[in-house]
């Protein structure tokens, strides 16, 4: 990946609870971020995405580690001295400057020539979508015009790095799926690279080039969106990462194939080939994303069935979902194409489906103590 | 009913909801201050009171066009004048100086603390000015607190000049006003949203240019707001520089006072009133347009 823009070593950031104690905030969290990287911190409130982020820009100090931004060892240099602006979740923006007083003024700091710094702050400004609005004031903007405007004070003296702390969460809906796809754009035209903060695994999945998902101060697993989800590496990641059917049981060999026996005999039937199997009699969780389990339709032969009894089928618009359980109880659910709604009658007349889905499509989870 | 008639009855109610103050103020303030107005035009009765003539050179006394016959320019008033004026300015920055750290110190404080400190600005307000004046006296005077313990302690030898001099003047109206300038700036800074403060530090600003460039503009509403509140009544005041300043020291308040009430002087007196208010207003008035020039910026500021 060539060199790194961002390099965090064994950083460390205890907080004092209030009522006694301390809440451990970064545990020796390591992270390399690539030249013009979208990287993605994702995690639930409280999971230290935040402080990784203000570690980086300055705001938290650590209690241990380095941090290097392009090469150069930050650790202990002061916010205004990092080549490394953000945007910040409410946008701060100073409410008694104009827009253009806003985007500029980080070059008004620096001391820039006027003509270039008005030159520049109009380029920043139409960079995103907002040319001829120099003279309003803050609160004369949406929020969506606010968001530009952080983005433009963010942009303009041309920092190595940008961060980006929740700047969607804001936003509406629509609004925020215009902004992903911006964002995405701005990023690939500036050639800076991103970190975003967020706790919206959609957001994360979408523009990210990798995603770091964190927990309780540590980095569970820093991976492309796509292995993150198909091959999350603990339950965590899976649940955090969408919604996803675990079924937690023994690895069991039965002749040529192999499946995942949960405690109530519950059976997945997994692929046997692969890389990073587990022996058998492993304790394992094997993984289905509801949109891999399909309606049985006439027994397919290559396809493994789950027979589940139906509580419940929610109507989606493209997709039906059905909610169920297996014979040892355990809740399933299933995302279904609007194609097989044809198959739906019979179903609720039932009350009872059969699930099919590819072998290959389980993903097996270590579970902690028993792995290696 | 139609709209009209919602909002004619509106205006009615409007209108008896007002009257009580609007006749209040009327004859408590507006009726007293035209006479005032008008006094200062006429000449001194020989006895008290007022001769119903017209006669300019109250102000000539002042300001340096003296009735020819009976009186001279006497720039001691001018002198009194600027020395008033000097007195609030330095009282001002001094209450300001106090009090806009201690804002960000107390706004800083978990909010138990916060009501407390409120609570201890408050505090002087539960006794007798003139006892806390007179406290003063006791601090200043030749065989005060303080000379008495420099004394022991060998510092000095001859007591200190302190009392009846400006020093002792300025010292008590910034210890009258400092709660006044301190509620005001507290308000503003307390509002103050210190991601904004985060975000200038992120963009490349020093604290000093943080300071400079952010946090002052934000509080600029509770600092003149805290200074017009202390510099209109520090300007006239007429007790602390009659305890503090004695005879040596005179403020317009005195000088007013003096007046009315030994030199029986009235139309002099009204006069002298008169120039106080007249530039308590031109600086309200100066401020009032700087602020409309700026128009919405002080909207923005909430």
């Amino acid at each position: 990946m060539g060199e790194s823009i961002v390099r965090l070593a064994g950083a460390t950031k205890t907080y004092p609870l209030p009522e006694g104690g301390t809440i451990t905030a970064l545990d020796r969290v390591n992270l390399d971020v690539a030249r013009n990287e979208f990287l993605t911190l994702l995690g639930p409130s409280g999971c230290g995405k935040t402080t990784l982020l203000h570690a980086i820009s300055g705001f938290v100090e650590l209690d241990d580690g380095r941090i290097w931004v392009d090469g150069e060892d930050v650790t202990g240099t002061p916010p205004h001295h990092r080549p490394v602006n953000t945007v910040f979740q409410n946008y701060a923006l100073f409410p008694h400057m104009t827009v253009g007083d806003n985007v500029g003024y980080a070059l008004d700091i620096a001391r820039v020539e006027k003509a270039e710094r008005n030159q520049r702050v109009g380029a920043a400004l139409e960079l995103v979508g907002l040319t001829g609005l120099e003279n309003r004031k803050p609160r004369q903007l949406s929020g969506g015009q606010q968001q530009r405007v952080a983005l433009a004070r963010a942009i303009i003296a041309r920092p190595k790095l940008l961060l980006l702390d929740e700047p969607l969460s804001a936003l509406d809906r629509n609004l925020r799926q215009a902004m992903q796809i911006e964002l995405k754009t701005l990023q690939a035209e500036l050639g800076i690279s991103f970190i975003f903060v967020t706790h919206d695994q959609e957001e994360a999945l979408t523009m990210s080039d990798r995603v770091a998902v964190l927990n309780k101060g540590v980095i569970q697993q820093i991976d492309r969106p796509r292995d993150a989800y198909n091959r999350p590496v603990n339950t965590f990641v899976a649940r955090f990462l969408g919604a996803s059917n675990l079924f937690d049981g023994t690895l069991q060999r039965d002749g040529t194939r192999l499946r995942v026996v949960t405690d109530g005999q519950d059976a997945i039937e997994v692929a046997g080939a692969g890389d990073a199997v587990p022996p058998p009699g492993a304790r394992v969780t094997a993984m289905l994303r509801p949109e891999q389990l399909s309606l049985a339709a006439g027994g397919a032969a290559h396809a493994a069935t789950l027979d589940v009894s139906v509580e419940r089928i929610v109507f989606i618009g493209s997709t039906f979902e059905i909610l169920g359980r297996t014979a040892a109880g355990q809740r399933v659910s299933a995302i279904i194409l609007a194609n097989h709604q044809h198959m739906i009658p019979e179903i609720e007349r039932t009350k009872r489906a059969r699930l099919a889905y590819d072998v290959v499509a389980v993903h097996l989870i270590s579970q902690p103590g028993t792995a290696a | 009913m139609t709209r009209m008639d919602v909002k004619s009855r509106q205006r009615i109610q409007l209108g008896i909801l007002l009257a009580p103050p609007s006749l209040l103020l009327a004859v408590f303030l507006i009726c007293p201050l035209a006479i005032m107005v008008i006094y200062s035009f006429l000449a001194p009765g020989l006895y008290g009171g007022v001769e119903w003539e017209y006669y300019p050179h109250n102000y000539g006394r002042i300001l340096g066009f003296a009735d020819p016959e009976f009186e001279e320019f006497d720039p001691v008033y001018i002198a009194i004048f600027l020395r008033s004026l000097r007195i609030a300015v330095i009282t001002v920055l001094v209450t300001l100086v106090v009090c806009y750290p201690a804002a960000f110190l107390v706004s800083r404080l978990p909010d138990r603390w916060k009501s407390f400190c409120l609570f201890l600005i408050t505090l002087p307000f539960f006794a007798s000015l003139i006892v806390r004046l007179f406290i003063w006296v006791l601090i200043l005077k030749q065989t005060g607190f303080i000379n008495t313990v420099l004394r022991h302690l060998g510092v000095i030898d001859r007591p200190l000049e302190m009392i009846y001099t400006e020093g002792a003047i300025i010292v008590g109206l910034v210890y009258i006003f400092i709660p006044f300038m301190f509620l005001p700036v507290y308000a503003s800074v307390e509002k103050l949203d210190w991601t904004l403060v985060r975000a200038s530090q992120d963009l490349g600003a020093t604290a000093f240019q943080t300071f400079l460039r952010v946090i002052v503009p934000l509080t600029m509403p509770g600092i003149v707001g805290g200074s017009i509140i202390v510099f209109i009544p520090a300007l006239g005041n007429f007790v602390v520089p009659a305890v503090l300043g004695g005879a040596k020291v005179l403020m317009l308040g005195n000088l007013v006072e003096q007046q009315f009430l030994s030199a029986r002087n009235w139309p002099f007196g009204a006069a002298l009133a008169m120039m106080v208010m007249t530039a308590v207003l031109v600086l309200l008035f100066l401020y009032v347009r700087s602020e409309a020039r700026r128009g919405d910026d002080a909207l923005a500021v909430r």
